[in-house]
């Protein structure tokens, strides 16, 4: 099988955020970067897909800054085969659609059965691309999946939406999108580190395409009024009962 | 007055509250409301959709198909000559909207706080980096495709469309819902619920989770939510976690019982309406943001504090 795991390179949980100089970005100075949450679950998926068919190759797949690449053989560490970086030094601002495109034109050409991808990037929180990139392609596509069995060109997935889990039957090729829970990534050994250097790792240049959504401004979230201890222990719920229901009015 | 069309879930021959707020979110910036229904019952529950001028009710097959449905929904948007699309923030908004922006070729934006005319078209506010920054968007294309935070908009209060016509889903499915296995038990969604009561690793372990429970049950309208560190350790469900890597909640209460205030929780509920944490450590930082804080043994302060809510209801 030929599955491929799209990966995106975003600030640490831990960032602080802080409007770019010209109010239409994040100031990046401070940084420190990880592979996006989910896509460590993508990334876990594609390597379980291969192990369970029992051949196969994955192809780890991000659109990211040329000195990205450390975090691209960590995935190789972890059972990626090879990797393709489409470089962009300003993957960061690129919007939703003008990823997903630049991924579609790459996974046209890259004959896959199956892609794997995040539920949301952990930057903008867009939980887009995925689903748009299987829009772009024609492909069947589900999101935020918590359970898979994928065999003989077709697939079953277990979603949580708000009326229950839904199972979700598709044909291959398909795009799923990963939830946490459907899989428990795996710590590179020192054996897959080592193998990690001598894999394959394809640097492209990406298509170049406008963002299409308009940035108008970014600034911080109103900081909350400061706040107060009502007291210590069990004797200070009257005090807390008082201020819920007379001040705050929401008892 | 431009259009946009809301998606709208319904149960139990009712719109959704969340997709309810949607149609708020549209009126808020002056549009004209047309709301688009999918499945059986449709056509009853259109006639709660507060706030739309009218009401288009999706047929065809019975089983769901996410891709067959937005495609279909785009028809609609053409149609209409619509110049936005809302949808709830919930699991199937959010997996529509971005389907159907493609479709449209533009950038869906996720989990908007604000809807705002700008001219002919509309802008969105919406967080950035799990809420640590906002962001205020506009679209260079033809239609702006949103979903909407639960909680953040009001519904409108008036009546539904008097009639609802009919689109047919007529894309072929790439994907289809074959089952939904119901929830055993009609408990509240934590991004859905009007309080929530979270609990985390200082309540030692998964059985004390009944003094949350507790104080769940005893304001009624209430949702328990957890931290990462008991998802973790299997205490509760992925479902009821709060923050970056789990829900966004903006309820009018949230109360934090045991939980540090890690800056990835505090990602998934700052924006609540009044914010009370039960910790031992004063210098824990979930003080910080905070309204009200009693600092203390969470075993001895649940309980007093689930009695005096269920007086205060008794009363009410
Ligand atoms: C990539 C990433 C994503 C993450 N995403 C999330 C997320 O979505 N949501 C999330 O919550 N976390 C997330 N985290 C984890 C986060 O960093 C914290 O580890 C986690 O929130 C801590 O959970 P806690 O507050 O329950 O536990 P702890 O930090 O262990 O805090 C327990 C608290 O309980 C208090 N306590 C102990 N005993 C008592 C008592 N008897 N009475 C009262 N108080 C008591 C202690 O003083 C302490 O403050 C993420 C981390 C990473 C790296
Ligand atoms: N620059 C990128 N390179 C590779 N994959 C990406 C990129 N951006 C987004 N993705 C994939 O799309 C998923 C959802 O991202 P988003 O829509 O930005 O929240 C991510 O989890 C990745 O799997």
């Amino acid at each position: 099988m030929n599955i491929v795991a799209c990966v995106k390179r975003v600030p640490t949980t831990e960032a602080v955020a802080k409007p770019a100089a010209d109010g239409k970005g994040l100031d990046a100075s401070e940084f420190q970067y990880m592979i996006s949450f989910y896509d460590k679950i993508a990334v876990e998926q594609a390597v379980q897909t291969k192990e369970a068919a029992g051949s196969g190759e994955v192809t780890v797949l991000t659109l990211g800054p040329s000195s990205g690449t450390k975090e691209i053989r960590e995935c190789l560490a972890k059972g990626g085969d090879k990797a393709v970086v489409l470089t962009d030094d300003d993957w960061q601002s690129r919007d939703a659609r003008s990823t997903a495109k630049a991924l579609v034109a790459q996974l046209s050409a890259m004959n896959a059965d199956v892609v794997f991808m995040g539920r949301v990037a952990t930057d903008r929180d867009n939980a887009a691309v995925g689903p748009m990139v299987a829009t772009y392609l024609g492909w069947p596509c589900v999101t935020d999946v918590i359970g898979l069995e994928i065999a003989d060109g077709k697939g079953s997935a277990k979603v949580e939406t708000d009326a229950g889990i839904e199972t979700v039957e598709f044909q291959l090729p398909a795009v799923i999108t990963c939830q946490k829970g459907l899989n428990e990534p795996r710590t590179a050994g020192l054996k897959g580190i080592m193998a990690a250097k001598k894999k394959p790792l394809e640097e492209l240049a990406p298509e170049a395409i406008e963002n299409q959504s308009d940035v108008i401004e970014v600034a911080l979230p109103p900081a909350r009024k400061e706040g107060r201890i009502v007291g210590e222990g069990a004797a200070a719920v009257p005090a807390l009962i008082d201020a819920l229901q007379n001040e705050a009015q929401v008892l | 007055m431009s259009k946009v069309i809301v998606y709208c879930e319904h149960t139990g021959g009712n719109v959704r509250r969340a997709s309810l707020e949607a149609i708020g979110a549209a009126a808020s910036a002056g549009a004209e409301v047309v709301a688009v229904l999918w499945g059986e019952g449709a056509s009853v529950a259109a006639a709660s959709a507060a706030g739309a001028a009218k009401a288009i009710c999706l047929t065809g097959d019975a089983s769901f198909s996410p891709d067959a449905v937005a495609a279909a929904v785009t028809e609609v948007i053409q149609s209409e000559d619509a110049k936005g699309f809302l949808a709830a923030a919930s699991y199937r908004g959010k997996d529509l909207c971005p389907r159907i922006a493609a479709h449209l070729d533009v950038s869906p934006f996720a989990d908007c706080i604000e809807f705002m005319a700008a001219g002919e078209s509309f802008q969105v506010k919406r967080p950035w980096l799990a809420g640590k920054a906002l962001a205020t968007l506009g679209t260079t294309g033809g239609v702006l495709c949103a979903t909407t935070r639960l909680n953040v908009f009001e519904p409108v209060d008036g009546p539904g469309p008097s009639d609802c016509s009919e689109h047919a889903v007529s894309a072929p499915a790439k994907a289809t819902v074959t089952s939904t296995e119901a929830k055993a038990d009609a408990k509240l969604d934590v991004n859905e619920a009007s309080v929530v009561v979270s609990g985390g690793r200082g309540l030692q372990e998964a059985a004390n989770f009944k003094l949350v429970e507790d104080l769940a049950a005893a304001f009624g309208n209430a949702a328990v939510g957890a931290s990462r560190a008991v998802v973790d350790l299997d205490w509760r469900p992925h479902g009821e976690q709060v923050g970056q890597t789990g829900k966004t909640v903006a309820p009018q209460l949230y109360v934090a019982v045991g939980i540090s205030g890690a800056i990835q929780h505090l990602a998934g509920m700052r924006t609540s309406g009044v914010i009370v944490a039960i910790n031992k450590d004063a210098e824990a930082p979930i003080f910080k943001v905070a309204d009200y804080g009693i600092v203390g043994d969470a075993f001895e302060i649940v309980p007093a504090l689930t009695e005096a809510v269920k007086a205060v209801k008794a009363q009410s």
